[in-house]
């Protein structure tokens, strides 16, 4: 029978296999293995069987801790069962790990290795995760590829039911669990030739079953547990045998053959590199490159780390060895060496060979390139007489010289190989339309074919590469095209060209396919000046397609996908143009025909439209620009900026020494005004003859890049021509004072909730508000000078603003600005208002997830400072337990109050007791009263500066704890409702004075819109394609029952007096406040400038109720319960039927969706009578009696 | 026994009432209701090739934003392909009409482009449909487009569905158009079988507090019979191919003012939308009650009685009858 021969990444290979042999498969999402429960989840969706013809079952668990208990019990009883971790989650599964391999259960877990957070987080890969559970009992299987991913899957699970150990299958998250490559499938039959069906039955048959009862997980004392713990030696003694044996099998049905330590190389060789994962792949090639060069070196890859036998590894090491490098793609700070190489070492002197010198090394740490040329510096530095040991490569380590020089020019790309690089703006297509060529390359021509895909962490408006790679041998090269090797560069957006080096990757004579707005006889003039010597110097091959206007006739909006992927089949002749085109058009119908005939019409469109809009381009001799490339930061920026930060903007990160970089992750802060992204096609644009000065568009705007102020009107002297402003409104500020809403143009999304917000509308044209969208471009200049002026323009002092109304509220400056959020985003106007309102005292805690991501994510984050450089303190501990993570903020602030509190009156004789009691009594419940403090608390200092006493210093540094401190606990719905619970339930119960604000998206929005329990009835997410079908959570309910928690639950598209009043009213509680924000969201799939709009039909039908719940009340002998939305007054549909979510449940299934829905509004009106009656329950003597 | 039945585009019905596109055939519980009341046929709700390509574009949007742009994201929304934006929903809800009831279906079509007309036309054929009713929508608002043009794209468009299928064709045409006559001459003879009078549109209306266009659709008042009486009135003599009367009915009286005017069947929504399903069955008593009581044997004799080429003063249907009801005035004593 023919091979089957597909393109896919390695988490569906992976996936595929452990799908189809599993019985039960408990998931949770995390980055980057989210793809196998995905995958898993949509398969048992449609009904897709194992092996045994049986759909397996597939649960999505609160947290990863919870899937290995969920998966500890179904093997207990028996099910085949697995899941899919990295990173963290792999870590929450060590305890359940210890268990499972202590009773000798089969199971194999597939994990998409990624880095661990330290001293910040990463999600991508490298073996950091693997190694910190290594100790578990577990045998580690390596693969290196997506071939090895999806082959290493089903040997695993033969090794495991054989051998009873259970296996951790493993390969390197992102370059190999998201690479797309051509890979041979295997059938049903193979994996069934391969298992044991014997093997299966006996794992059921050891099950905890009633019938025949045993007792697992007894207590032991010290006389017999460790005899226990030894008793399992002959297990793991027999694993490596036994999965040497399952290999054997597999090579016999498949013909790949694999041992567990794979030697390649000059049999004679001297120098042998020792590596696992997917860097093996670039070792193995450059040791065949330079040993067909006469080079005497070889390479070692390591398949079954543990357990690790001395037996077969020494065997693998040629006789003629005298040097072994051994690379570690992990960092173990105060070892002797990383773990590969001190087994290695051991190895080595076990296995009588401790002749051979070893040396270890790091590489490759979150995901950093290794390349051919870091292979070929290890063994050049093996050559030398004193090699460096615990070295590092592919960094430039200028504090501990750690790192190896490599020389970047050193490249053994095979002949044949054709590489592409392609840039695309996030969204536009361009991804999916080069995974879809390279499919069509690798699936429909001989060649081999590889795809690789890199992408930026800004949410909204950011570059994305593509790496193409295909020729006649299998594509062995795990990493991304290096510079000058492109035969093919093409650029899917014409505004990259003054901000991205593209062309740096062309290799002479390459193709270089532009999407340009003009056309061949004109668009020369308009390249910088780089991208004109560029393309002259290579001897560039240059086309332009106008992708723009194709996509506005064919009505593909922004996409560019199916154009440039036409004009790129077109220019490379890879398939005749004809073939090309039928093959474009046939997958078009694939991957779009469900999703209807105008969508596949319009592609189709779109493809026959290219052609005649593919123009080459005469490329003239000389250079005639006079636009350069845009600096990535402004000159006037902070050092650090300059060269840190705007190195990594320009995507030269990676040349960054060490010593460039703080030692302990300390960042610091309201760095993102420097880095202007101009994504915005359209900007707000005010009218001040309509506005009434409501400041509803500051509030909304998702990025702060609008805000008002009100000034004195000396100040307009100075002002650019074009800077608008009218007389103040504000009945504070009225006589003399100036008003103006100014727009950060470099800095806006275009997102238009401004506008939507706007309450105003021009009485002869009702479609003209007080903020209107216009083109950015030509206002561009302009307003940039403006928002610089009125940044300049002081702010007012904030013990004059009396916060409690919107538009005094908006004019506390916005210590959150221009972060990396979607355009649009329901979550930031609620994360701004913070730290407007409190930020200058706030210190804050956030879970990992879309608001830690775009809220600390480099290279600039939002988080900023006053003018008197205060401003919230802010940090990311990690997903599970931030709750926990703000209270010990919380802690340290009281203890430190009260020591310095003690310690004042211990000073008190000199201090004075006025100044001390001052202090000690001091009012802080306004700014008044808090800058009355502030201003004693540096007295104090000033006071104790000089003196010598211990105790004066230690009450000088801790003097600012006397000044009131807002302690906020942030994070979305995944970590509040699920992983997070446990904590945020204690933190709540414990009644210390922490504000946590849950940014309700319901779901998992930053690793794609995984179900959580917040998730309502009826809607559609990921890992719960067929609609959830239990109620969401209600988590304010639940709070509440404390009685001495505040509780809000608010909707600022709604009510934002609401949410304003319970922002202000949950920090001024002493005690735990939780408030819960109801944040559109990009997963709820509709269009976003319309968040605001559904917000209220959300509160309108009872799905979000909106009230407060503060306990003061009832102290006071009144009900803690205020609703401040009316009862429902539309059907639940009519607010869920505008969000794709719930929408495509009618498009899959139209019974289910209607029963559910039926059920979801049954959810609403009951919720709303419970509120009801709970807020006209008799309070009177705080229910004490 | 008085005769109820009649013909309606060469299709044998037991009575005059036909359940026009609404709602009520989108459940087949209820249209099986319908048949057990004792409808004489069912026209589906419409396929509206807008509405389609509208979800279909909709879906692909929101399937593709913000996809394949941040690491952790590569999509927002499950895609697993397993939904059905097509017509499919609309042609298995025929197929299972068809299974479920005992009397003609009519299919319903409303749509934008060429090749959606005749596509969605061929499909719902395919469905099992007993007929086909087409449904003409346009709004111009291009100064520069005559009626004329608009008339021209309508009966070319007739003729393309009408040679996609072989089973009978309606129009359900619109009543603001210039010369009635002429275009259902000029749509006759591309092709239709029949016609439904009228169309009922959205109309917009004003919010005045939040200064906003919004859209509703009132169910039909019993006056609105008025329009397509006179027009079946003057049309029915003159054309051989069937008129079905839409809008406004709600009483026997009102079927018996159909059948009168010369329509060949009465079309319900609003009134069945209102009372009920059952109510088909208290209106055919109330016929048969009428009908006996004022000595009409069968339906076929009442048809086109009253129409203008039946009555004693063609004029009235006419402009005079303008002239009629503004000089109907008497001095009062």
């Amino acid at each position: 029978m023919k091979k089957q021969v597909i393109m896919i990444d390695g988490n569906e290979a992976t996936a595929s296999v452990a799908h189809r042999t599993s019985e039960v498969i408990a998931i949770y999402p995390i980055t980057p293995s989210s793809g196998m429960g995905e995958f898993s989840d949509e398969w048992s969706a449609k009904g897709k069987k194992n092996l045994w013809g049986t759909v397996p079952l597939v649960i999505e668990m609160q947290s990863e801790g919870g899937a290995a208990g969920a998966v500890h019990g179904a093997l207990q009883t028996g099910a085949l069962t697995t899941t899919f971790t990295a990173s963290q989650g792999l870590l929450l599964m060590i305890p359940n790990m210890y268990k499972i391999a202590g009773e000798l259960t089969s199971t194999v877990f597939h994990v998409a290795a990624r880095a661990i957070a330290a001293h910040a987080l990463s999600i991508y890969g490298d073996h950091q995760d693997v190694m910190a559970v290594r100790q578990t009992g577990w045998a580690l299987l390596s693969s290196g590829s997506v071939q090895e991913a999806h082959d290493f899957a089903a040997i695993s699970m033969a090794a495991t039911l054989k051998a009873r150990v259970p296996f951790l299958h493993f390969f390197d998250g992102f370059r190999t669990s998201h690479e797309v490559n051509k890979i041979f499938q295997l059938s049903d039959d193979d994996l069934r030739s391969i298992l044991d069906e014997e093997l299966i039955r006996a794992h059921r048959a050891r099950a905890l079953n009633p019938e025949h009862p045993v007792l697992r997980g007894s207590a032991q004392n010290p006389d017999v547990y460790f005899q226990m713990r030894e008793a399992v030696n002959p297990y793991y003694e027999a694993v490596p045998g036994i999965t040497q044996e399952a290999m054997d099998k597999f090579a016999q049905v498949t013909g790949r053959h694999y041992n567990l330590f794979d030697y390649y190389g000059d049999p004679d060789a001297e120098r042998v590199v020792v590596i696992m994962g997917s860097g093996g792949e670039t070792v193995v090639e450059t040791v065949k490159y330079l040993a067909s060069k006469g080079e005497k070196v070889g390479a070692i890859l390591v398949r079954l780390y543990r357990p690790f036998s001395v037996e077969h590894f020494v065997k693998a090491v040629p006789q003629s060895v005298k040097s072994v490098a051994v690379l570690d793609r992990t960092k173990e700070p105060g070892a002797s060496g990383e773990p590969l190489y001190l087994d290695v070492v051991n190895a080595l002197v076990e296995g009588r060979r401790s002749n051979i010198r070893t040396i270890g090394g790091r590489y490759g740490l979150s995901s950093k390139e290794f390349t051919p040329a870091m292979v070929k510096a290890v063994l050049d530095e093996m050559k030398k007489a004193e090699p460096k040991n615990h070295f590092t490569v592919g960094i430039n380590d200028d504090v501990a010289h750690t790192s190896l020089d490599f020389d970047p020019s050193f490249i053994i790309e095979p002949e044949g190989v054709v590489s592409c690089v392609f840039f695309g703006l996030g969204a536009d297509g361009t991804v999916g339309a080069n995974k879809n060529s390279i499919k069509i390359i690798g699936e429909e021509t001989d060649n081999f074919a590889q795809g690789y895909f890199y992408y930026d962490s800004k949410k909204s408006g950011t570059v994305t590469m593509s790496h193409l790679r295909f020729g006649p041998q299998p594509i062995r090269a795990p990493y991304l095209i290096e510079l000058n090797q492109a035969n093919f560069v093409a650029c899917h957006q014409f505004s990259f060209l003054e901000r991205v080096d593209m062309l740096k990757y062309a290799k002479k004579g390459a193709t270089f396919l532009l999407n340009s707005l003009y056309g061949p006889d004109e668009v020369w003039d308009h390249l910088p000046v780089e991208v004109q010597k560029d393309i002259i110097e290579k001897e560039l091959k240059f086309y332009v397609i106008n992708g723009y206007e194709v996509a506005e006739k064919t009505g593909m909006g922004g996409r560019m996908n199916t154009i440039m992927q036409t004009a790129f089949f077109a220019i490379s002749g890879i398939l005749p143009r004809e073939a090309a085109i039928a093959e474009i058009k046939r997958s078009i119908e694939k991957t779009y025909g469900k999703r209807g005939e105008a969508v596949v019409k319009k592609n189709f469109d779109a493809v026959d439209s290219t052609l005649a809009n593919l123009y080459e381009v005469k490329v003239p001799a000389k250079i005639t620009s006079k636009i350069t490339r845009r600096q990535a930061v402004p000159a006037e920026a902070p050092e650090f900026v300059r060269n840190v930060l705007g190195e990594i903007i320009r995507a030269n990160g990676d040349n960054i020494p060490v010593s460039a970089f703080p030692v302990d992750g300390t960042f610091p802060t309201g760095t993102t005004q420097w880095e202007k992204r101009n994504i915005a096609l359209e900007i707000p644009v005010w009218e001040p003859d309509l506005c009434i000065q409501c400041g509803k568009c500051v509030m909304v705007c998702p990025h702060a890049v609008i805000r008002h102020k009100v000034y004195d009107e000396k100040l307009l002297a100075n002002a650019p021509e074009t800077f608008k402003h009218m007389p103040s409104k504000f009945k504070e500020f009225s006589t003399g004072y100036a008003y103006t809403v100014q727009v950060a143009p470099e800095d806006c999304t275009g997102c238009t909730l401004c506008v939507e917000v706007c309450p105003v509308k021009d009485k002869a044209q009702v479609g003209r508000k007080a903020i209107n969208m216009e083109a950015q471009p030509p206002l561009r200049e302009q307003e940039a000078k403006n928002w610089d002026f009125f940044m300049d323009i002081p702010d007012l002092d904030r013990k004059l603003i009396n916060p409690s109304t919107i538009k005094n509220s908006q004019l506390l400056r916005p210590l959150f600005e221009f972060s990396g959020a979607c355009a649009g985003c329901g979550e930031t106007p609620y994360v701004k208002l913070v730290s407007q309102l409190f930020g200058d005292r706030a210190v804050i805690a956030n879970a990992t997830g879309c608001s830690s991501i775009y809220g600390g994510n480099l290279p600039t984050t939002p988080w900023a400072v006053d003018s008197k450089g205060r401003g919230p303190a802010w940090s990311n501990s990690l997903f599970e337990d931030n709750a926990e993570f703000g209270l010990g903020m919380r802690l340290t602030i009281d203890k430190q109050n009260e020591y310095a509190r003690e310690l004042l009156v211990a000073f008190e004789k000199e201090l004075g007791k006025e100044f001390v009691d001052a202090i000690l009594n001091a009012r802080q419940d306004d700014e008044a009263g808090i800058d009355a403090q502030r201003e004693r608390v540096a007295e104090l200092k000033k006071r104790l500066g000089k003196s010598s006493d211990n105790r004066a210093k230690d009450l000088v540094s801790i003097a600012d704890s006397l000044v009131k401190k807002s302690v906020w606990i942030i994070g979305g719905d995944g970590w509040a409702y699920d992983i997070g619970y446990g904590g945020l339930d204690h933190v709540l119960a414990s009644g210390r004075n922490v504000n946590i604000l849950v940014l309700d998206t319901e779901v998992y929005s930053n690793t794609g819109g995984q179900a959580s329990k917040s998730t309502p009835r009826a809607a559609v997410a990921k890992f719960a394609m067929g609609g959830k079908g239990m109620p969401k959570k209600d988590l304010g309910l639940i709070a509440m029952s404390y009685g001495y928690v505040y509780v809000a639950h608010v909707a600022m598209g709604a009510n934002d007096q609401q949410t304003l009043r319970a922002f202000l009213e949950a920090e001024s509680y002493d005690g735990p406040s939780l408030i819960i924000a109801y944040s559109h969201c990009i997963a709820h799939g509709y269009d976003m400038a319309k968040g605001l709009e559904q917000q209220k039909l959300a509160v309108q039908s009872g799905h979000w109720p909106m009230y407060r719940y503060d306990p003061r009340l009832a102290e006071q002998g009144q009900n803690p319960l205020v609703i401040e939305s009316k009862e429902p007054t539309i059907p639940f549909s009519q607010y869920a039927y505008n969000e794709t979510r719930y929408k495509m449940l009618t498009q899959m299934d139209e019974e289910r969706a209607e029963a559910l829905m039926k059920e979801a509004e049954h959810d609403a009106k009951s919720r709303w009578t419970l509120y009801k009656q709970m807020a006209a329950m008799h309070y009177n003597g705080n229910n004490k009696e | 026994m008085t005769d109820l039945s009649t013909t309606y585009l060469g299709l044998k019905l037991r009575n005059p009432i036909v359940a026009s596109a609404s709602p009520l055939s989108k459940k087949l519980d209820r249209a099986k209701k319908l048949d057990e009341a004792g409808i004489g046929a069912i026209v589906m709700f419409s396929l509206f090739e807008e509405q389609i390509i509208q979800e279909s574009l909709e879906l692909d949007h929101y399937l593709n934003r913000g996809a394949e742009s941040f690491p952790e994201a590569l999509s927002y929304l499950p895609d697993g392909g397993m939904y059905a934006v097509s017509p499919e929903k609309y042609l298995n809800q025929v197929a299972g009409l068809k299974k479920a009831v005992s009397v003609p279906v009519i299919g319903s079509l409303n749509g934008v482009s060429k090749g959606g007309w005749t596509n969605y036309a061929r499909k719902i054929e395919e469905a099992g449909a007993d007929a086909l009713e087409l449904n003409l929508y346009f709004i111009s608002t291009d100064p520069d487009m005559t009626s004329g043009d608009i008339e021209d794209m309508q009966v070319d468009l007739v003729a393309e569905v009408k040679s996609a299928i072989k089973i009978p064709l309606a129009v359900k045409i619109s009543p603001f158009v210039t010369s009635i006559p002429n275009f259902v001459k000029r749509l006759v003879d591309a092709g239709a079988d029949g016609f439904v009078l009228f169309n009922r549109f959205y109309q917009p209306d004003f919010d005045l507090e939040e200064l906003e266009i919004v859209h509703s659709l009132d169910l039909s008042t019993p006056a609105e019979i008025r329009l397509p009486l006179r027009w079946i009135s003057i049309l029915s003599g003159q054309f051989k191919t069937d008129f079905a009367l839409t809008s406004g009915v709600h009483s026997h009286t009102d079927v018996v003012k159909a059948m009168m005017s010369g329509a060949k069947v009465a079309m319900m929504a609003s009134g069945l939308l209102h009372n009920g399903e059952q109510s088909v069955d208290q209106i055919l008593s109330a016929l048969e009650a009428w009908m006996k009581e004022h000595e009409y044997e069968s339906i076929r004799q009442m048809q086109g009685s009253m129409s203008q080429k039946s009555v004693k003063e063609p004029a009235a249907f006419e402009r005079a009858n303008y002239m009629k009801v503004l000089g109907s005035f008497r001095d009062l004593p």
